[in-house]
């Protein structure tokens, strides 16, 4: 009987729902505007769907059934356990890394390019991971901190015309910087009262880059960012003044796919940085510390761990790895607007650490990747991009509540 | 070693400890009783630092903690078990552990480690297993246990017994005075009024946030007014 009640409930609150939103059209017809209804073959899809609704809702315990029959794929299972991982790991990780250089060579420049993007999710989901998978913190403005990176970066190069190498440290710096002085005032906060915080936080960066005309250029955003060069050598077809282009010095023709494949290779060893550092963090005692004050925070401070400084840790090392992503970002873009840093990348980026799972490396990795290239190939239905990225939510949190691949601690052997 | 003189903590406007004075010294177990609400995880979390105390002092070794913060009491030597356990319950029992030896080094850790271990041999056998599927008792050892990782001249314990059976109980309070033979002073906060002043070499009670009676435990087992209060008659 609760069942029935349920599933009219909420069949009722599709038929609202819809016909709000798609049953009802408002068009301009000369100075008036006109309410249309939807047209007899809308009216049957609506129908469908909220019948869908119903019987989903009436037959729940048993597709809830059928989704436990699929089996789940148990990649943790997939990596050798116990010595043998200790013996094969040094060699699977070089492969990897291997195969990483050589594979931009073999393939075509879009696909070269749309992996350079995967690598920056990559570097962001890791950043956050910390924040979030680690240390507990609901972060949802963690897009500004790619913001500051990615401004420091522009602004710096522009103005003082400073390189990108020298500027990725400083982008790192600035974002940590502004992770600090966010994270002070949120000290106290924890759960639904810190998400606003920070999500606020995220609106502030992007409204303060959109209104500060003077520096940032405002909406217009600042373009012509200078590329990274190759130990001064720059991939354009002809130098500055002063300069040498890579082709000319090694004396082959000019072609824009030495500039794709350079991005590229420098975002998978900062992405290899990346993984380093936080992958030694996580072993180091800051690393366990984070998790345990996700766990309990008076138990930690009963052992004389000061949050404060946990916390600060979390968020200025989180912030500073998007800052190493944004002013990536920055340069392989070559234009920068506020317009890339809205909530919906905090959005996107948040649903990569929960649909890797939080806390695991491999699952949020993984997860980058399929967020990136899931809405390249699905290119005819970007219409309906976040209609899939909502569905692939859902779905997953049925299948697969803990993510992807769930986080596997690193067990120290004391022998 | 601890010491606290006339020491009153507000909650706001709220006063919640009265005149506190509490003595104890080094290698006893001193215990503290009271009803609900007297003040007794006050009184201890006044010690901690948080919340402060409005007036009076408190001396650890000598030394004058009232104006220190939090972090730093905890690392001078005192360790507190939090009431209701607070093991990290999705870390391994390994890895509360190491908690409790944050700020120690690795050599000092593994030391505190295999004596930990060798008090409760319970805790070995589920060295990799997350706290928080052990079961009660074993998560009170956990508990202490993580407190004494830090290597403590003192420990805090509050309200060991809470919800646990009577067997582990006993098995608890018998920890409790093997950490006592081992060296280490401990200040019992408890509302098992019977099995904690069995153990205790002295007691204090406390009602409505003030301390109404101290005496050796033996004399507060058979004062009339305690028996008629906290022990049924």
């Amino acid at each position: 009987m609760g069942k029935l009640y349920n599933a009219i409930f909420s069949a009722g609150i599709a038929l609202v729902l819809a016909c709000l939103m798609i049953g009802v059209k408002l068009d301009t017809d000369g100075t008036t505007l006109k309410v249309h209804g939807a047209s007899p073959e809308q009216w049957s899809w609506i129908i469908g769907g909220i019948a869908l609704v119903f019987l989903s809702q009436l037959f729940a315990d048993q597709i809830d059934a059928a989704f436990g029959k699929i089996p789940k794929p148990n990649l943790s299972n997939l990596i050798p356990e116990g010595d043998k991982m200790v013996r094969l790991k040094p060699w699977l990780l070089a492969g990897v890394f291997v195969c990483m250089v050589i594979w931009p060579f073999l393939v075509s420049r879009g696909s070269v390019d749309l992996a350079t993007l995967a690598l920056i999710y990559i570097m962001l989901g890791l950043g956050l991971n910390i924040v979030v998978g680690l240390a507990g913190l609901l972060d949802l403005g963690y897009v500004a901190f790619y913001a500051v990176g990615a401004y420091t970066y522009a602004l710096l190069s522009q103005y003082f015309g400073l390189s990108f190498w020298v500027c990725l440290p400083i982008s790192a710096g600035m974002a940590a910087l502004f992770g600090f002085l966010l994270g002070f005032p949120v000290l106290r906060l924890r759960g639904d009262y810190l998400a606003i915080v920070t999500l606020g936080f995220g609106e502030i960066i992007r409204i303060l880059l959109n209104n500060w005309t003077a520096v940032t250029g405002g909406p217009n955003g600042i373009s012509g960012i200078d590329k990274p060069s190759l130990f001064g050598l720059e991939f354009s077809r002809r130098p500055s003044e002063g300069g040498t282009t890579f082709h000319e010095f090694f004396g082959i023709d000019y072609s824009s796919t030495y500039k794709v494949i350079f991005l590229y290779l420098i975002a998978v060893v900062l992405v290899a940085f990346v993984i380093y550092v936080i992958n030694r963090l996580m072993r180091m005692p800051i690393g366990r510390a984070w998790e345990a004050l996700r766990e309990d925070e008076i138990a930690c401070r009963s052992l004389g761990l000061n949050r404060t400084a946990i916390k600060l840790s979390a968020f200025t090392i989180g912030a500073s790895t998007a800052g190493f992503a944004g002013s990536f970002f920055a340069a392989r873009q070559g234009f920068i607007s506020p317009e890339s840093f809205t909530f919906i990348e905090s959005a996107i980026i948040l649903a990569i650490v929960v649909l890797g799972g939080m806390g695991s490396q491999i699952g949020i990795i993984l997860a980058a990747i399929v967020m990136t290239i899931l809405p390249e190939l699905a290119r005819e239905f970007s219409e309906y991009r976040m209609l899939l990225f909502g569905l692939t939510m859902v779905l997953m949190m049925r299948w697969r509540p803990q993510g992807l691949v769930p986080m596997k601690r690193p067990v120290l052997e004391l022998k | 070693m601890l010491k606290l003189e006339n020491v009153n903590t507000h909650y706001g406007k709220i006063q919640a400890l009265h005149d506190i004075s509490i003595d104890v010294h080094k290698g006893e177990i001193v215990t503290l009783i009271g009803a609900n609400g007297a003040g007794k995880t006050t009184l201890m979390m006044t010690i901690c630092g948080d919340p402060r105390a409005s007036s009076g002092t408190i001396f650890f070794d000598e030394e004058d903690i009232s104006s220190v913060n939090t972090p730093e009491i905890m690392r001078k030597g005192l360790a507190v078990v939090p009431e209701g356990r607070r093991v990290f319950s999705r870390l391994s029992v390994q890895e509360n552990l190491h908690m409790g030896a944050y700020f120690r080094s690795n050599a000092e850790y593994k030391e505190s480690l295999a004596h930990v271990l060798e008090l409760f041999p319970r805790l070995e056998e589920r060295i990799d297993q997350r706290a928080g599927t052990m079961s009660g008792g074993e998560q009170q050892m956990l508990a202490i246990g993580r407190a004494m990782m830090s290597r403590p001249r003192m420990i805090l314990l509050d309200e060991p017994s809470l919800g646990l059976a009577p067997i582990i109980i006993q098995q608890i309070f018998s920890i409790i005075e093997k950490l006592r033979d081992d060296g280490v002073t401990i200040f019992l906060v408890e509302q098992n009024a019977n099995q904690a002043l069995r153990i205790a070499d002295r007691g204090y009670v406390m009602e409505n946030g003030r301390v109404v009676l101290s005496d050796s435990g033996d004399a507060l087992l058979t004062n009339p007014e305690v028996r008629k209060a906290y022990l049924g008659g």
